[in-house]
């Protein structure tokens, strides 16, 4: 058993174009740097240089928000599902203010 | 410029009934920015069923699809076999060109970025751009009568 993880077309590149792939971890963060042995730089979009979830994905354990779950440190197992989604934003407002706006959730 | 399925686009082919209903959704969330989606069958670059979000951010100038819906919508998607063809938002003070947030946050290099202005009281600018890889490409937006079947 492992976990499943949904990629979102946009970060496919990163997987050879699959869609699902598996990896294993106790956390999301350790499940995060599994994929990213075999699938080089997707970690990269989904956590900051500063360590934190990236705010251009949406990541979900067995349907829940990971925000909700204790982000990174949310526990994972096998037989869970991963999806990962691209968050949907954007708006007439500045960036940087955008940006202040969503990392304060 | 392809887009996920291979196919050249640079041209939005849309339903005035589905036009018609972003420009009503548009207006009644004013001076909120409204956003949605079209989802049509994958592949065929057809935006058939409109789906409007709330706009978690409730802000005149930003949106966000609330999380949980997204989540429910896209699967809803994956099990008609269909995409997100068009994702749409309207800007309520300014042009309807992507923002720089709007370009930072585009993640879905497949689909038809579409833009409504409703600034004007008594008219709107309605634009459509492809946004891969940070790079903005405006496309025409061709507005047809009943591509949707009923």
């Amino acid at each position: 058993m492992a976990i499943e993880v949904r990629i979102p077309t946009i970060l496919r590149n990163y997987t050879g174009g699959a869609k699902i792939v598996e990896g294993s971890g106790d956390t999301l963060a350790a499940l995060i740097d599994d994929l990213d042995s075999r699938h080089s730089g997707l970690k990269g979009r989904l956590i900051t240089p500063e360590g934190g979830l990236h705010r251009f994905v949406n990541i979900y354990v067995n349907d829940e928000d990971v925000r909700f779950l204790g982000a990174l440190e949310a526990k994972v197992k096998d037989g869970d599902s991963l999806t990962i989604l691209p968050a949907v934003a954007g708006g007439a407002l500045g960036f940087a203010a955008a940006a202040a706006l969503v990392g304060g959730r | 410029m392809l887009n996920s399925h291979g196919n050249v686009n640079d041209v939005l082919t849309i339903d005035r009934a589905i036009i018609d209903a972003i420009v009503v959704h548009a207006r009644r969330d004013h001076p909120d920015e409204a956003c949605g989606v079209v989802a049509g069958p994958i592949g065929q670059d057809v935006p058939a069923r409109l789906i409007p979000m709330d706009n978690a951010a409730r802000s005149m100038t930003f949106y966000e699809f609330d999380s949980m819906e997204q989540l429910r919508v896209w699967r809803e998607m994956d099990d008609r076999d269909e995409e997100p063809v068009v994702i749409y938002h309207s800007h309520t003070a300014t042009e309807a060109y992507p923002s720089r947030t709007d370009v930072s946050f585009a993640g879905e290099p497949g689909a038809h970025y579409l833009l409504v202005s409703t600034r004007e009281p008594d008219s709107e600018e309605i634009r459509s751009f492809r946004i891969v890889d940070g790079v903005v490409t405006e496309e025409e937006v061709n507005i047809v009568d009943a591509t949707v079947k009923a």
